[in-house]
């Protein structure tokens, strides 16, 4: 049970990584990525392939396929979604699912659909672990990742809280009109936060390939994790996609503990009822809502 | 006043032919199992299924703006239940029809939870009540996990007989909800329906009632989907669960949708036929094919959002059928003014 409970915040911290791109999307640029998980899959797919054909180190192949799904965020922003955001919210919804679409399928036709993993790259880090009392092993990588997520959003929050990109994507995220009112060149800046949010899903991206298998309709899976853990951390709030990501973890090891098709069942269900209870006029749910000025606009 | 110098006409001329036109194409589809290869009867059959899904899902997401990535929740569950309910007994041809009626009962307490979302959060809950249900129906023995089932039942007739029921069943189900859709857009609820897509407050403050007008739609395109989950099943004979509620389904939808042309009555009709010769020529190139399907969508959300149909309707300056009111100056008696 404890043990459930232990390796369910860890994987929480993965989840983080992979929602905090999806959140912040959301609430800068309203636009909801279908492709999110995808794209996280893309980054993974890029680095597996640094690391077993040109036998680059990991650390090295993840330090240089960042900055290309930054700017493949950058790219994506500028000449897709930006377009496809004047006709509501249908057409983006659509054109994103495409892309989910057209990665899963490029990834298939370029790698093949064998599973592939990074596990069998980091040595012993795969499988090492700390010994608890009570017979409770915790696994350093998981461990690590999750030190990972929190560096990352602390480095989030300190972006949006004191640098000169993080206020304007504040004040874009409040008010588009008013922020291009005061000088602010919007359209650059929701550029700047989809590139971050790829970033983000390309660590994401790592992240998983370290710790599982992957193979190219791992995605679609990915993305509705990410999206119930935004849901349940509460949307906009940057610190509750950790918690939100905590709470699902716990709910999927939980599950995976009675039946492993209880796995994705429980974490559902807990995004279901999360849902439910929002409706009922309960309000946003914040777990750790510090960026209430992320949410506040579009109340 | 100057109103009554206005008449209203629903039907065109143009309308009235396409209606005749249409009855007899659909008089000689429905002889043509008697005189075509067999092959042909299993490729119409499932031309009809895309068809069937096309307009449903537009009717969905095109005109009430409910844009579900979960639709296959309905094609997956009708096919599960047909099995359930030969296993109990029933004759199969019974069991597929009967099957797509429960899979749209069941949607009447999905939408109690579900319409009470929007747009993004929507589409992700309606897809991961697809995953709830399809988890939910592998826990079955009779699906056996993974591995899935096949209606055997259906072999106990001879295959020429099937093949042709099953034709008929398609065809019937897919007159049918043409029928069905165009009553329904140009009655009161079509109305609505786009209303509420539109602005749902505003909507609401001229009287419509939202709940009741999704839930209406909702549920017939949880119906027509079941149907094409069930013909789908009668045609394959084989389950698999991950394949009957894969999402592929609605990118197929979707697909036809946004290629034939979205929000028009004609557009699915013929983003279906698109698809299906498509899916006939080039589908032996496997991931590649479905990779240039995504990347067409993709061109089509950007540059011709209206579809083919949109510019088709330009170019010759009308639709086929009459879908609103058409707003004609009387004849004038000579009025003194």
């Amino acid at each position: 049970m404890l043990d459930a409970i232990i390796q369910g915040v860890l994987l929480g911290g993965y989840y983080a990584i992979l929602a905090a791109g999806l959140s912040l999307m959301l609430g800068v640029t309203r636009f909801l990525n279908l492709a999110h998980g995808d794209l996280a899959v893309l980054a993974a797919y890029l680095i597996i392939y640094l690391v077993a054909t040109w036998h680059m180190p990991i650390l090295w192949a993840i330090v240089l396929t960042l900055p290309v799904m930054g700017l493949l965020g950058w790219a994506l922003q500028a000449f897709l979604f930006a377009r496809t955001m004047k006709g509501g919210f249908l057409l983006p919804l659509l054109t994103t699912f495409g892309l989910g679409a057209v990665i899963q399928n490029g990834i298939y036709g370029v790698f093949s659909s064998d599973v592939k993993s990074l596990g069998n790259f980091i040595g012993n880090l795969a499988w090492a672990s700390w010994k608890l009392p009570g017979h409770i092993s915790v696994g350093k990588l998981p461990v690590y990742i999750f030190v990972a997520s929190v560096v990352v959003l602390v480095s989030l929050q300190l972006l949006l809280s004191f640098t000169k990109l993080g206020r304007a994507m504040r004040a874009t995220t409040v008010d588009e009109e008013a922020a291009e009112l005061s000088g602010i060149d919007a359209r650059r800046i929701q550029r700047a936060t989809v590139a971050i949010a790829m970033v983000l899903a390309g660590l994401a991206g790592a992240a998983l390939a370290m710790r599982s298998l992957i193979n190219p309709y791992t995605g679609p899976t990915q993305l509705i994790f990410a999206f119930e853990a935004v849901v349940i951390g509460g949307i906009g709030s940057l610190w509750g996609t950790l918690a939100g990501g905590i709470v699902l973890g716990i709910a999927q090891s939980l599950g995976a503990k009675i039946s492993p098709q209880l796995f994705q069942l429980f974490g559902h269900v807990v995004f279901l009822a999360v849902l439910w209870w929002r409706m009922k006029g309960a309000g946003s749910l914040g777990i750790v809502n510090l960026l209430r000025s992320l949410k506040g606009g579009r109340a | 006043m100057s109103i009554s110098r206005f008449q209203y006409e629903r039907w065109t001329p143009a309308g009235l032919s396409t209606v005749w036109t249409s009855c007899v194409i659909l008089a000689a589809l429905a002889v043509a199992p008697l005189v075509l290869p067999a092959t042909a009867v299993e490729k119409l059959t499932t031309l009809w299924i895309y068809i069937l899904l096309a307009v449903v899902w537009n009717l969905l997401a095109g005109f009430a703006g409910l844009v579900s990535v979960g639709q296959q929740a309905f094609f997956g569950l009708s096919a599960y239940l047909t099995l359930r309910l030969v296993e109990w007994g029933l004759n199969p041809w019974l069991a597929l029809v009967g099957a797509a009626f429960i899979a749209g009962a069941i949607a009447i307490p999905i939408s109690l939870y579900a319409l009470k979302l929007k747009a993004g959060e929507f589409a992700i809950a309606t897809w991961v009540i697809a995953e709830v249900v399809r988890i939910c129906v592998m826990f079955d023995p009779l699906v056996q996990g993974d591995t899935g089932n096949s209606l055997i039942a259906l072999n106990a007739y001879a295959p020429d007989f099937r093949r042709d029921v099953t034709y008929w069943l398609g065809l019937v189900a897919m007159a049918g909800f043409l029928v069905l859709t165009f009553r329904v857009l140009r009655s009161k609820i079509g109305s609505a329906a786009q209303a509420v897509r539109d602005d749902e407050e505003a909507a609401l403050s001229v009287g419509v009632s939202v709940m009741q007008t999704k839930r209406i739609i909702f549920v017939l395109a949880a119906f027509g989907t079941a149907l094409a989950g069930s013909i789908w099943l009668a045609s394959a004979i084989t389950f698999l669960p991950r394949t009957n509620f894969g999402v592929q389904w609605t990118v197929f939808m979707l697909f036809m949708v946004l290629v034939g042309g979205l929000r028009t009555f004609e557009g699915p009709i013929l983003g279906a036929l698109i698809f299906f010769v498509l899916q006939e020529s080039f589908s032996s190139y496997g991931v590649w094919y479905l990779f240039g399907l995504g990347f067409i969508a993709i061109v089509f959300a950007l540059a011709l959002p209206d579809g083919l149909w949109g510019l088709i309707r330009q170019k010759r300056g009308g639709d086929l059928l009459p879908m609103g009111t058409l707003l004609k100056q009387a004849p004038i008696e000579n009025e003194a003014s």
